[in-house]
């Protein structure tokens, strides 16, 4: 009896092991500007099984790096936004209109990012925000298509972005959506590449221990497009995708395929609750 | 030639006499350091912004020499005391010969 007893405390303590490992998020807040409050930390919406608490990426980063976020003057990913302000008013293509000859002022796009990918009901699909920007300039400006992760495309995501943050993500899974949801999801929990991983195998079971020099967050992507500071410029979500993917050693999806697409549409509902972020800083 | 380029600077608008102030300023600058290769092998030619200067009413506050090792978009943050009412003059030096500025009022009250 007195053994068992033994054998159960020391079946405790090896538990407890692991788990100092483990460098949580830190408890920072998040406020822009003195102005915009983010949500950084909130309940795991129900569909996601395996995760109480969902984190946003800010949360997993050095305070130097927080802070660059913190105020739009450090932002770097700001002067992409600015560059798409001025595309937003120019006008381009044969039917020689802008952006804001339809949609106004940039302002005017508040709360689109935070609902999207989401379903298009003309096209018969899912479509992500660059999608929409690509349909736009094709079918009403006339102008050429910009490259799915190209500078141009980035930067305007990043504006649309911009005028959500603060704001929940909040894409809907069910309806017509639902079956690119679950392929999505079948994709986040399928091992690729020679080193077979899943993105759930980091972001959902180690998410806070370190890749190497890393501090592992929960892969949301409520903060995209992201400015990296490893490659001075704003990331959009598929590049980072693509990135991931090929650091599975794996051959990756190409960004704007419609396995991303789904890939992006269940990995947004996993942030479902926390607030629009983008551009944010990471490292 | 560098392209995009284009200076921020975040000055208040108001300082007490005598007051510390900081001062952010932001250039949108690739900083090619000369020392990559396109993919043909060839040295991609060096072209950043060699130096950054602030005067306030005529009087240097800040003179910094910049190196090639210094990232894109070079950032830099400082103090200077206002004594009196005036204008922050910012200039920005690039390789390929062209000044950059911009100017702040701040007034004294």
């Amino acid at each position: 009896m007195k053994k068992t007893t033994l054998a159960v405390c020391s079946i405790a303590v090896l538990w407890v092991g692991p788990q100092l490992a483990v460098a949580d998020p830190d408890d920072d807040q998040l406020v822009i500007n003195e102005e915009i409050s983010i949500v950084t930390e909130v309940a795991a919406p129900a569909h996601v099984e395996n995760l109480s608490t969902i984190y946003s990426g800010w949360r997993f980063r050095s305070d130097e790096t927080q802070a660059v976020q913190m105020d739009d003057f450090d932002n770097p990913g700001m002067i992409g936004v600015e560059n798409a302000l001025v595309d937003w008013d120019t006008v381009e293509g044969t039917a020689g209109q802008s952006c804001a000859g339809c949609h106004g002022a940039a302002e005017d796009m508040a709360g689109v990012r935070a609902v999207y990918p989401k379903w298009n009901e003309e096209k018969g699909l899912v479509t992500t925000l660059e999608m929409e920007v690509n349909n736009c300039r094709e079918a009403r400006m006339g102008a050429d298509k910009w490259k799915y992760t190209g500078g141009d495309m980035t930067d305007m995501v990043a504006l649309i972005s911009s005028v959500s943050r603060g704001m929940p993500v909040n894409v809907a899974i069910d309806g017509p959506a639902q079956s690119t949801w679950e392929e999505g999801k079948e994709l986040y929990y399928t091992r690729t590449g020679q080193l077979e991983l899943s993105c759930a195998n980091c972001h959902e079971d180690s998410y806070g221990m370190m890749i190497r020099a890393d501090h592992l967050s929960q892969g949301q992507i409520n903060g995209f497009p992201t400015y990296r500071l490893k490659n001075t410029k704003l990331n959009s979500v598929h590049a980072r995708f693509k990135g991931c993917v090929r650091d599975t050693r794996a051959e990756t999806y190409k960004p704007g395929s419609p396995e991303f697409v789904a890939l992006e549409l269940y990995v947004a509902s996993r942030g479902n609750g926390l607030s629009v972020e983008g551009p944010s800083v990471r490292n | 030639m560098a392209s995009g380029v284009k200076p921020r600077v975040k000055v208040p608008k108001t300082a007490a006499a005598g007051e510390t102030i900081t001062i952010k300023t932001l250039i949108s600058h690739k900083m090619e350091s000369g020392q990559r290769k396109d993919d043909d092998g060839n040295i991609i030619p060096r072209s950043i912004i060699n130096r950054f200067t602030a005067d306030f009413n005529g009087q240097n506050v800040i003179d910094v020499t910049l190196e090639p090792a210094i990232s894109t978009n070079p950032y830099f943050q400082f103090e200077a005391v206002v004594p009196e009412s005036g204008e922050f003059n910012f200039t920005w030096y690039d390789d390929d010969g062209s000044v950059y500025e911009t100017a702040k009022k701040i007034t004294v009250g």
